[in-house]
């Protein structure tokens, strides 16, 4: 919000405001984001966020290609966890259609969604270290996260922007012997957690920069429309997974971690980071039940190639990554969608950043960027 | 509270400045006066009982057929675990519709995007510029009737088909 600041120095003369380019290109910035940052000397008065660097307009790219023809562009909203991005248009294109996934096939995308979760959570755990300048656990992150994308790659053949997902179902059934990798996989994957905290979470220097740094409380959170893990950073215990149930999850039993503030206050940015860490365990929880009760039959339910839903919009909300995305999906009868709109979770993320900047240190802007997970392709769209 | 004791309670205090409870083929909503949506979504919030303190999402789409703009507002209420879809039609000659930036700081950027992209005007709005596209961008893509520029700043905005190129 454009507030004016007055800068006065301890007896209060006026000092001079300094402006600082931070950005598009920062190693630091997670994707082309740029900051305007208001400083006097090392405190920062406002960080103002520019974003738009990325944008490519998927919603009016939506209008243009048709039902079916729009999954691979969802895989473009957040590159970093695609699956998510695949499930809340296939969810809204199926429920203006009415048309029911078959049991195999929502399994198979609770599975997908998981380890693209998991995937996701640690290149942003991992990144996060290394802003904070911790640059080898972000080496052990990507060596996890290189074998889970070897999992997915099998499954869908790609590795980034992964188009597994159809309006009814799933493209490809689990190949063979998957349930017993992915098992073996997560046995492998169950005491790195561990591992990591040691190495990156719990480390003295890490907290330190972490903890009362950017405090969030669940009020703050809600009214900002914060989601996902940074919402429940701030102790807010909501998960669109639990809450509103959609998909299969109702079949599985899990916990929904919220920030306690354990090393700080609650909603300091360390809570926002091991609330990610407790969500990759819940994931592997959700995984394990789903790989043992997979149901067998048909992953994909038969729906026309010539798509078109009946009039009406619609509201879905998934539990991505990085929060809830809400899905706009409104159809007009034909087969071209009437108007396509996402609200990712960075997008709020990227609002309160420049309420939250303000008296930190120039410094911390790198930790509460980091510890929002904010990547910029989806709050740019 | 489901979507009727929702709209009873708006009823009672606003009167006709809120219209009927359209069920709709898969969530209720209710369309709202664009006068009256800053009371509305304040008293939505404030009072016990609805407490919508999250702005889960606006939206907007053009029907030019329609001749508005209808923007769209998805409300949560992280402590009663309700919902509630509220839409507002403005004329899409001029489109106003007055902020609800007050009652939900999240509002700010949500509505500078519906500003950006399908050019409606939220009154009162502290920072109402473009959010997505450069400030000199001319007109609003996510309208039925764009028609994109053919360049910006000398950049072209149409591309050669790579099947009918020639090369050197």
């Amino acid at each position: 919000m454009s507030v004016e600041l007055e800068v006065h120095d301890s007896q209060g003369l006026a000092t001079e405001e300094m402006t600082l380019n931070m950005g598009p290109q920062h190693p630091s910035t997670h994707g082309v984001l740029r900051f305007i940052v208001k400083a006097d000397g090392e405190v920062m008065r406002r960080a103002i966020p520019d974003i738009g660097y990325l944008h490519r307009s998927i919603e009016k790219i939506a209008e243009k290609v048709g039902w079916h023809g729009f999954m691979p562009y969802t895989d473009r909203v957040d590159y970093v966890a695609a699956m998510a991005c695949n499930q809340g248009w296939a969810m809204a294109a199926e429920r203006l259609a009415d048309i029911e996934v078959p049991r195999r096939g929502e399994y198979c995308r609770v599975i997908a969604a998981e380890l693209s979760r998991i995937c996701s959570h640690l290149l942003g755990v991992g990144a996060m270290g290394m802003d904070l300048g911790a640059i080898t656990p972000f080496t052990h992150a990507i060596r996890e996260r290189e074998m889970i994308m070897d999992l997915i790659e099998e499954l869908c053949g790609a590795r980034l922007t992964f188009n597994y997902m159809r309006i009814g179902g799933v493209a490809w059934d689990l190949p063979h012997g998957y349930v017993e990798k992915v098992s073996h996989y997560l046995d492998h994957f169950e005491p790195v957690i561990e591992e990591f905290n040691q190495l990156l979470g719990l480390n003295r220097i890490y907290v330190k920069r972490l903890a009362d740094v950017a405090t969030v409380d669940a009020d703050m959170a809600i009214a900002w429309g914060l989601v996902g893990p940074n919402l429940r950073g701030s102790g807010v215990d909501f998960d669109v997974r639990r809450d509103i149930p959609y998909s299969v999850y109702e079949d599985f039993d899990f916990d929904v971690p919220v920030g306690s503030g354990e090393m700080g206050t609650t909603g300091d940015c360390w809570d926002r980071y091991i609330v990610r860490i407790r969500e990759m365990d819940e994931s592997m929880r959700i995984l394990r039940q789903a790989l043992a009760g997979i149901p067998e039959g048909p992953v994909i339910a038969r729906v026309p190639r010539n798509f078109k839903p009946p009039v009406g919009d619609v509201h879905v909300k998934i539990e991505a990554p990085r929060g809830e995305q809400s899905w706009y999906v409104s159809s007009d009868g034909s087969e071209y969608p009437h108007r396509v709109h996402i609200r990712t979770g960075s997008f709020t993320a990227m609002g309160i950043i420049d309420r939250l900047s303000r008296g930190l240190m120039i410094a911390d802007l790198v930790a509460v960027i980091a510890s929002m997970d904010i990547v910029a392709p989806e709050v740019d769209r | 509270m489901d979507s009727t004791g929702i709209h009873a309670a708006l009823r009672g205090r606003f009167d006709t400045a809120v219209g009927e409870l359209a069920p709709g083929p898969f969530e209720a909503s209710i369309e709202v006066d664009a006068s009256v949506i800053e009371a509305v979504c304040t008293f939505l919030r404030d009072e016990e009982g609805l407490e919508f303190a999250n702005l889960s999402n606006l939206s907007g789409a053009d029907y030019p057929e329609l001749e508005r703009i209808q923007a769209v507002y998805s409300l949560f209420s992280y402590k009663q675990r309700h919902s509630i879809t509220l839409r507002v039609n403005a004329d899409r000659a001029a489109p106003v519709i007055p902020t609800v930036e007050a009652v939900w700081p999240a509002a700010n950027w949500l509505e500078r995007e519906i500003f950006d992209l399908l050019g409606v005007e939220f009154s009162g709005h502290c920072d109402l510029r473009r959010i997505l596209l450069p400030e000199d961008w001319v007109g609003y893509p996510l309208r039925k009737d764009y028609e994109e520029q053919p360049d910006y700043h000398g950049i072209s905005t149409v591309r050669e088909s790579l099947l009918t190129m020639k090369r050197d």
